[in-house]
């Protein structure tokens, strides 16, 4: 066993994803943290520590984002923290929340993540054009969606991957979404939807992309003893990984995301997992772009270098196929509030292997789960592994 | 290699620039609450939690001690009492103010937390804490919701 | 629990509601501006644009010729040993074509952009620029050869742009 004491997750919580949500982005980890904890049934007297996960402070336009959503995370004269890896994030806090009761320190502690991106005008992404290098790259005029169009158009050079093949992750995971009761982008599409979509920036087209949204969503997690009190079904997590690339992006080849490799074979090492397709029963891998969920199957090494196209084309990351991929509809489908889009994947996870995500729930009884998000300056991989 | 110790960026090699970003900020559930009341009917609303028997103001939707939702309202009048204040001589900007202007944080009878706001009507050297005071409200007309309809806050006799 | 959740908490609004004022907000746009110095290795970068060379900087011990230049070698994380110009010229290692502004805007003709690994910079050392003079975009393809067009000497500031784009090199 890793750290001190066993770790548990024993309940999820989360608000609507949406464009435009009036609760401020306390009432929203209110919200979700307040949910988290009946799922658990506990209160917030039980909870020793609290962890918090929200991307730039520039989405919700408050400075120090951490101390003013404190509250509403339910961290009142109790050891908090904030942590921050970009898109990476949600996953990453529950990782933080992982060793937080690991290293013998709390028995519970609470993992929450908010974003209220609909307060930055004109766009959010107007926001994110201050994350790169002031003197080299931004007199140049960059916007984010330049640097996934260039990592999408390598990755589909090198591989010679067609857009149709992507497309089809599109048309899956809104379709996946629509079973969703938060989902902000449920729908029923074709390819032919995504490859007639206004092209953005070459080959990144208005389907390929996620929206931007308001939400949050939380977690309980228990040692050992303190989870096998309150419940018969706990969902241990077995494993826990992160890793970062260089920040020069453009010296290295963005074909294939070995940061995300870092992050998961530290994962599968602690989890003991030698064959990830075989023992890997349901993931939720990181999809603000359709191409970043086959270009992330394979940094996880579910899928080999080039062949996540042909896996998804086989229907193979279906619900119902060998190896599900985003079962809840993804951030493709259910939104994109950075980090509670990727604390959502942990909660799917999470419901997947108590068997309780109703018409979301893939074939077969899923013992083993992962959930996978990608941040910073397309450079930072955080993984979990869960199991029930 | 020495480092260098420069005062003043602009003496090296630079690039200037700024975030032109704006932010629309929606009050959220017991905020816009709590501005309507004081846009429509000069009331000073706190939020209750019975459980904890403490009233927040401004209110919250929820506790932040115990976690429950707080639905019940408490009109908490408009005379306060002066916790603190500060008397600021310069500006955000740190250009001097002509006139200084007095901040103090106001505490409500049978309340906890309270507003900062300005104090009206009153010179600095007159101010003291645990001073009495009461809102002044624009007029209804050209009240817009937000912490501005109230004026100041001036001494009650 | 999903399935055992039965209200999912969450007050949707319209965007054009929040726009156009029929919901109670308040609205801040921050003041701040930035001076962002060139810092040690950036300076030498920018010095040698107006001058129109493209300077690199050398780690002896992983023979690296890195372009952006650093101070310090990130892999074997001690200073670099020194700095050298690389060719303006390169090839493309991946390209983009955008009709997107920085503020999500739509713009109508589009910008060219790609990755450039350099030549005399060891090997998959690109950095971001534009690409100029390419009538129709579908001509653009990966490993293309292309070379800088510089402003003219007396317009150089010391600044990336001093590059306007790269252009196919035939």
């Amino acid at each position: 066993m890793f750290g001190k004491k066993r770790v548990a997750v024993i309940g999820a919580g989360m608000t609507l994803f949406r464009r435009n949500l009036k609760e401020t982005g306390k009432e929203l980890a209110w919200e979700a943290s307040n949910m988290a904890l009946d799922q658990a049934g506990l209160e917030l007297k039980d909870i020793e520590s609290v962890v918090m996960g929200t991307a730039p402070d520039a989405f919700d336009g408050v400075h120090m984002k951490g101390e003013y959503l404190a509250d509403g995370a339910g961290a009142w004269r109790k050891p908090y923290s904030r942590v921050f890896v970009g898109g990476g994030t949600g996953v990453f806090a529950i990782d933080a929340g992982w060793w937080h009761i690991a290293s013998g320190q709390f028995d519970t502690c609470m993992v929450v993540a908010e974003e209220k991106m609909s307060s930055c005008y004109p766009h959010p992404a107007y926001a994110f054009t201050t994350i790169f290098d002031p003197i080299y790259s931004r007199p140049l005029g960059v916007t984010l969606i330049w640097i996934f169009a260039l990592e999408m158009h390598r990755y589909m050079h090198v591989h010679g991957i067609k857009k149709e093949d992507i497309a089809r992750v599109s048309v899956k995971n809104k379709r996946n979404a629509l079973d969703h009761p938060c989902a902000q982008l449920g729908a029923n599409i074709t390819i032919e939807d995504v490859l007639n979509s206004e092209v953005m920036c070459w080959p990144v087209q208005r389907l390929d992309i996620s929206p931007t949204s308001d939400g949050g969503a939380a977690l309980i997690l228990a040692s050992e003893d303190v989870a096998k009190k309150i419940t018969d079904n706990p969902v241990w997590i077995d494993g826990v990984g992160w890793c970062i690339d260089t920040t020069f992006w453009t010296n290295r080849d963005l074909y294939y995301p070995k940061y995300v490799q870092g992050a998961a074979q530290m994962a599968y090492k602690m989890a003991g997992i030698k064959n990830p397709p075989k023992e890997i029963d349901v993931a939720e891998v990181y999809d603000p772009f359709d191409y970043k969920e086959l270009h992330h199957m394979e940094g996880l090494m579910l899928a080999r270098k080039g062949q996540a196209p042909k896996l998804t084309a086989e229907g193979v990351t279906q619900r119902d196929g060998d190896l599900p991929i985003n079962p809840s509809g993804g951030l493709l489908g259910v939104g994109n509030p950075i980090a509670a889009a990727g604390l959502m994947k942990c909660c799917e996870i999470f419901w997947q292997l108590r068997g309780e995500a109703g018409k979301r729930q893939v074939k077969g009884d899923p013992r083993t789960g992962l959930a996978q998000a990608w941040g910073d300056l397309m450079q930072y991989g955080s993984v979990v592994v869960m199991r029930s | 290699m020495a480092i260098e110790k420069i005062t003043d960026t602009r003496q090296m090699l630079h690039w200037p620039g700024h975030m032109e970003t704006d932010y629309i900020y929606t009050l959220g559930i017991a905020c816009e609450k709590f501005f309507i009341e004081i846009k429509e009917n000069g009331r000073i609303l706190g939020a209750k939690c019975k459980h904890c028997n403490y009233v927040f103001v401004p209110p919250k939707l929820y506790c932040e001690k115990c976690f429950a939702k707080l639905a019940e309202w408490v009109d908490l009048g408009i005379q306060g009492v002066v916790h603190t204040f500060t008397v600021a001589h310069i500006d955000i900007n740190g250009t001097e103010l002509k006139d200084p202007e007095i901040y103090a944080l106001i505490k409500f009878n049978g309340a906890e937390g309270g507003l900062v706001h300005k104090l009206g009507e009153v010179r600095p050297s007159q101010v003291r804490i645990g001073m009495k005071v009461e809102a002044v409200f624009k007029p209804q007309p050209n009240r817009k919701g937000n912490i501005n309809d109230i004026k100041y806050f001036k001494p009650r006799e | 629990m999903s399935e055992k959740i039965k209200h999912f908490p969450g007050e949707s609004l319209k965007g054009r509601d929040i726009r156009e004022g029929r919901v109670p907000t308040i609205k801040h746009r921050p003041n701040v501006k930035y001076l962002w110095s060139a810092g040690v290795a950036m300076s030498r970068f920018l010095e040698g644009l107006k001058k129109g060379k493209i300077v690199g900087s050398s780690c002896k011990k992983c023979q690296r010729i890195m372009v952006p230049p650093r101070a310090f070698c990130e892999e074997c994380f001690r200073p670099v040993d020194g700095y050298t110009n690389v060719k303006d010229t390169g090839t493309i290692n991946t390209y983009s074509v955008s009709y997107v502004a920085g503020d999500a805007s739509r713009i109508k003709e589009p910008i060219l952009v790609a990755v450039i690994d350099l030549d005399g910079a060891s090997k998959g050392m690109g950095i971001l620029h534009l690409l100029g003079e390419i009538d129709d975009w579908k001509t653009i393809k990966f490993g293309m050869k292309v070379k800088a067009v510089w402003k003219l000497p007396e317009e150089r500031t010391g600044t990336i742009t001093d590059i306007k784009y790269f252009k196919p090199m035939e």
